[in-house]
């Protein structure tokens, strides 16, 4: 019996010393394994007399208990040593870059273009469309500009053999949109229009997009607060603005739209961004809707122009160059 | 539309400054466009005469000059231009001015010789461009008075950006009603007087040409001296206008043109045979113009003749030959009326476009030529002297445009402004607008000026009464109108969100101009119906793109050659074929260079394949929920791509774009390497989606087997997939290739394909035998169809 007793505090030291999973393994195998002292302990009650024997046993059950509970608890130190080990060797370079973390991006146009049109769809403006390349009667005849008109000399037009040309602005979808259909009409018609004009300011290939409202009830202190809320949500800030009387042979009265711009030297100037006015009763008239019944206002706006403030471009022909370093900071 | 502030001032009363003036001119529809200040800082320049003139003793360009100011001793003034000489009038810049150019002038030693001031330049005075010489003023210039009063300064000048509506404002007259309806001020506009007549010489004039030139006013002038000068205060105004001086009598024509926007011609009359006849041109006939050039004339356009040839095409321009020269002594004075239709787009077709023109197409009150020719006979004897002949008038009433009479609802006006604008107010506004105003019970009925060709219907009146009311004063609302919500097909991809994953997948978006070179398009084999434009800008911009990726390549080579070498852009937009109409087709195109991945540490560096486009389609083709529908085909590619690395993309069997490398041939010819893949298709079947139609999940779990295979080189993969499909049906979920292989341990000829089969079945748990029992199927299968043999 003592020398149970003392081999297992013996043994309970050498364990208190294993400094591996390995070691103690061995220990376990040594003490509670097959032919370890305790399991030999516990074969050899069956020889005692019966009483002896649950005297003896519960001795023996005793110390295989202390020492399986000494074993776990080193076993448990060992194990998160082992781990705290581990772990201090599996430090990464967390700074390193990620791996296939490159990303593309939108071009800045179509940027500016879809952001002004979901302001005009959270209104209810619905999307149209157009052929870019067009008839004379869509591009201008229905739109109020008699043949050889002084504002057509406003649209340098590039044509095509059978007389058709490429659009010069998006307003005629004002007319296939309200042509054999009536109001109410909101849409909003975003796309490429074509001027033949060429030099740093102007591109013979630009963006433009149409608005249209056409209701019962519009008037042009309707344009006036419908453009205003546009160019604030745009924006996401207030500007001074003006009306300026103009003229376009569709609208009547017409307007010019001007923006307070603050210069980046600090002076302000008024930047046309718009134009606009109460669609002409004989465009209405073109498309089979009743003037008398109906009214409506139609603008137009220059994505690039929009683009370029937004995103401080400074120079139109960059939109059309492709260059990676340029299209890269709208990613 | 330029001119000089003083002069407008001088017709109207304006109580408000420059700055007031400009904007209230730009709000009121007439925008300044730009406003030069003319004249300032002229304190202490004086009119001076150059009494004597020496050469400097040390310098050879120099001259010393004494100059006379009037009053006291001559000064001393060193002068380098070419043009001091003695007797003539200059303006002197005396010690303490301070010139616009920022000069200021001190009492100076120019190479030893004291100077007390500086002989001036009109570019040293800010008041002209012209710094070739001294400003020379006119003989009777008064020495010693300072020059601003001498020359009506400070002034400035004012360009207006007139839009077409408004010819009447193209003269200073017309542009002063206006003002004056603005400012609620009168015009103050010279009494309309008669030269007095006291020539005999009389021409005949017939008109031929219809309704096109209904009125048509010439007078003789005999006698008038050749030599005579445009009087200092004409030729000023001319400037500031923007005109040069030129003759007394052509100064005279330019001046009542801007006065009151009425074109003027004047002829040799010495060069005229017999009656004018105003006729148009016959097909064919030309004509040398003032400018020299020869116009080539048909019978759209009206022209002025006599009885033996073309004189002016008019309303455009006049001819050199009959043209007043330094030596004319009798000229024949011509305003007429044309309508506009019949100038509209003359001037274009000939490739000019002149003050004349520019008026005539617009619209020129009828009613001025007769009070123009009154006026220019006026100033012409009193500047060139000469005998007036009688006003020769030829008219057809009947084809005169009519003063236009329109009438306003007060309602109507209500409701396209959205405010109310008060009776008085209304009435006011026409009135000073010049129209005939007449109330009634619902409006008013108004009666146009001759002058305004804009107003023929009711809008026109609204649009007056909102510009002279003013925009400004226009409340700003929110449309109330009923809604209609637009309706957005979820069975179609947003075109927005597409761009937005191929940017999520590493492309730039680019944007390229529609029109391309027919030479790029020829050298990429794009040569059927094409669509060219008749006047291009150039012929790098001459045919519409019948591809994206011609232009897409070129931005792909402009970034090659800007140091970068891994290019992944795509575009979206339309390309067109011809038709009637013209088909336009949106499409996207991708173009892609250099590594499959962004240089990095992580992962060995591949050059892009097809394989990695291929994967960017599929991942867009697989957001459609349909990838049944698509098929790739090794044949029908076009020559632009290589024949073995490329592929036709199908859906339902229809052809709608290609993807792959770029032709060897082609790719050379650019400048580019193997490395260079594209695709294009048509973005309609890639925008189409399939609405989910929820499924049950499957309840019983599926089996993987994986088998290896070798078999010919040229069995596609395609064809391995249909012969396990088929021999499996529907317990094959999936067919998984996992490798490719061949080389060192498979025959020559051979590849090996490593494949996991997905089994599943719907209604029970397929047991390990049933398994066993696929796999021999499929090998069984690829045996037949495909010269398969298992491997290991």
């Amino acid at each position: 019996m003592d020398d149970l007793e003392s081999r297992a505090a013996q043994a309970q030291a050498e364990i208190d010393k294993a400094d591996t999973l390995e070691v103690l393994e061995a220990l376990r195998v040594g003490l509670l394994g097959k032919s370890g002292i305790v399991t030999t302990a516990l074969k050899a009650l069956g020889a005692l007399a019966p009483d002896e024997r649950k005297a003896r046993g519960a001795e023996v059950n005793r110390v295989k208990d202390r020492l399986a509970e000494i074993l776990a608890t080193r076993k448990q130190v060992l194990e998160q040593a082992e781990l705290d080990r581990r772990l201090a060797s599996e430090k990464l370079d967390i700074t390193l870059p990620g791996r296939d973390s490159e990303r593309g991006g939108i071009h800045p146009i179509t940027r500016a273009l879809e952001r002004i049109s979901a302001i005009f769809a959270r209104l209810g403006y619905q999307r149209a469309d157009g052929p870019e390349i067009e008839d004379d009667w869509h591009n201008f005849e229905a739109l109020n500009f008699p043949p050889h008109h002084p504002a057509r000399a406003m649209h340098d037009t590039f044509y095509f053999g059978d007389g058709r040309l490429l659009r010069t602005h998006t307003s005629p979808v004002q007319i296939r949109s309200m042509q054999g259909r009536q109001p109410p009409i909101r849409i909003i018609a975003p796309g490429k229009v074509y001027r033949s004009d060429s030099d740093q300011t102007h591109s013979p290939m630009f963006h433009q997009i149409e608005g249209l409202l056409v209701d019962e009830t519009s008037s042009f202190a309707d344009l006036k607060g419908t453009l205003a809320e546009f160019i604030r949500a745009f924006f996401e800030r207030d500007f001074e603005m003006r009306f300026r009387p103009s003229y376009f042979p569709f609208t009547e009265p017409s307007a010019e739209v001007d923006i307070r711009w603050d210069a980046e030297d600090g002076s302000t100037r008024w930047l046309e961004v718009l134009g606009c006015g109460m669609v002409h009763p004989n465009v209405l008239k073109n498309c089979g809707i009743d003037p008398e019944r109906y009214t409506g206002f139609a603008f137009g706006l220059g994505v690039e122009r929009f683009a370029m403030l937004r995103y401080g471009v400074s120079d139109l022909r960059a939109f059309f160059e492709n260059d990676l370093r340029f299209l890269k900071q709208f990613a | 539309m330029k001119f000089s502030e003083n002069w407008l001032r001088e017709l109207v009363e304006i109580k408000a400054g420059r700055a007031a003036l400009a904007h209230a001119l730009t709000m009121a529809g007439l925008e300044v466009e730009e406003l030069t200040p003319l004249g300032e800082g002229l304190a202490g320049v004086v009119v001076a005469e150059i009494i004597s003139a020496e050469k400097h003793p040390e310098a050879d360009r120099l001259q010393v000059c004494k100059v006379s100011v009037g009053q006291g001793e001559p000064l001393q003034i060193v002068c380098g231009a070419p043009n001091a000489r003695v007797g003539i009038k200059v303006p002197l810049a005396t010690v303490g001015a301070n010139l616009p150019g920022g000069i200021a002038i001190k009492a100076a030693k120019l190479r030893g010789v004291e100077s007390f001031g500086m002989l001036c330049s009109a570019k040293e005075l800010g008041i002209d461009a012209d710094a070739s010489g001294l400003l020379e003023l006119p003989l009777d210039a008064p020495v010693g008075k300072p020059l601003a009063d001498y020359l009506g300064l400070p002034d400035a000048s004012i360009e207006l950006k007139l839009t077409p509506n408004r010819p009447d404002c193209l003269g200073l007259v017309g542009l002063a009603h206006d003002v004056a309806a603005l400012f609620g001020s009168a015009v103050k506009v010279p009494a309309q007087g008669s030269a007095p007549v006291t020539g005999e010489a009389r021409r005949g004039i017939r008109l031929e040409a219809g309704a096109d030139a209904p009125r048509y006013l010439g007078r003789i002038v005999e006698g008038i001296d050749p030599q005579a000068r445009t009087p200092l205060w004409l030729a000023e105004r001319l400037r500031r206008a923007g005109l040069r001086p030129i003759s007394a009598v052509v100064d005279i024509t330019n001046y009542v043109m801007l006065e009151l926007g009425q074109p003027l011609h004047a002829f040799d009359n010495d060069k005229l045979e017999g009656d004018i006849v105003v006729r148009h041109a016959r097909t064919g006939e030309t004509l040398k113009l003032l400018d020299a050039s020869e116009a080539k004339l048909d019978s759209s356009f009206v022209l002025i003749a006599d009885e033996r040839k073309a004189l002016a095409v008019a309303g455009v321009m006049g001819g050199f030959d009959s043209r007043v020269t330094d030596t004319t002594h009798n000229i024949f004075l011509e305003a007429a009326h044309f309508a506009p239709a019949a100038i509209m787009g003359r001037a274009r077709k000939l490739g000019m476009h002149t003050d004349a023109s520019h008026r005539f197409e617009r619209g020129v009150d009828p009613e001025l030529p007769r009070r123009a020719l009154e006026r220019a006979t006026e100033l012409l004897l009193s500047i060139a002297g000469g005998k007036a002949g009688p006003v020769l008038v030829a008219e057809n009433p009947a084809d005169l445009p009519k003063p236009a009479t329109v009438t306003l609802r007060r309602a109507r006006l209500k409701r396209v402004l959205g405010v109310e604008v008060a009776d008085a107010e209304v009435a006011r506004i026409f009135t000073a607008l010049g129209m005939g105003t007449e109330a009634t019970t619902d409006g008013w009925r108004i009666t146009a000026p001759s002058s305004r060709f804009d107003i023929e219907r009711e809008e026109d009146l609204v649009e007056e009464v909102a510009r002279i009311f003013g925009y400004d004063n226009i409340p700003t609302l929110t449309p109330a109108g009923a809604l209609t919500l637009a309706v957005e097909p979820e069975a179609r991809i947003n075109e927005l969100a597409l761009r937005e994953q191929l940017a999520a997948r590493g492309y730039y978006e680019a944007v390229n101009l529609s029109f391309l070179a027919a030479e790029l398009l020829t050298r990429w084999g794009f040569t059927e119906r094409l669509v060219p434009l008749a006047n291009p800008l150039s012929a790098d911009l001459a045919v519409m793109r019948p591809s994206l990726l011609p232009g897409l390549v070129e931005s792909l080579r402009h970034n090659r050659a800007r140091q970068q070498e891994r290019v992944r852009l795509f575009e979206v937009a339309r390309v067109f074929a011809a038709g009637d109409p013209p088909l336009e087709t949106p499409s996207l195109a991708i173009v892609a260079s250099g590594s499959a991945q962004a240089e990095q540490w992580g992962e060995a560096a591949r050059p892009l394949d097809f394989y990695d486009l291929k994967g960017d389609l599929d991942a867009v083709i697989a957001w459609g929920g349909e990838p049944q529908r698509w098929s790739m085909h090794a044949d029908g590619l076009p020559g632009w791509l290589h024949p073995g690395r490329a592929a036709r993309i199908a859906r339902d069997g229809q052809t709608v774009g290609y993807l792959g490398a770029l032709h060897p041939q082609l790719a050379k010819a650019l400048d580019l390497g193997p490395d260079v893949h594209v695709l294009e298709l048509a973005l309609e079947p890639l925008l189409a989606r399939r609405l989910p139609k929820a499924q049950p999940v499957p309840r019983f779990p599926s089996v993987r087997r994986d088998i290896a295979v070798d078999l010919p080189e040229e069995v596609q993969w395609s064809q391995i997939e249909q012969s396990v499909r088929g021999a499996l049906g529907d317990q094959l979920k999936e067919l998984r290739l996992f490798d490719r292989y061949s080389g060192k341990g498979v025959e020559t000829g051979r590849k090996s394909l490593a494949m996991g089969l997905i089994l599943q079945d719907a209604s029970r748990t397929l047991t390990d035998d049933d398994a066993d029992r696929c796999v021999r199927e499929a090998v069984a299968a690829l045996e037949t169809a495909c010269k398969a043999r298992l491997r290991g």
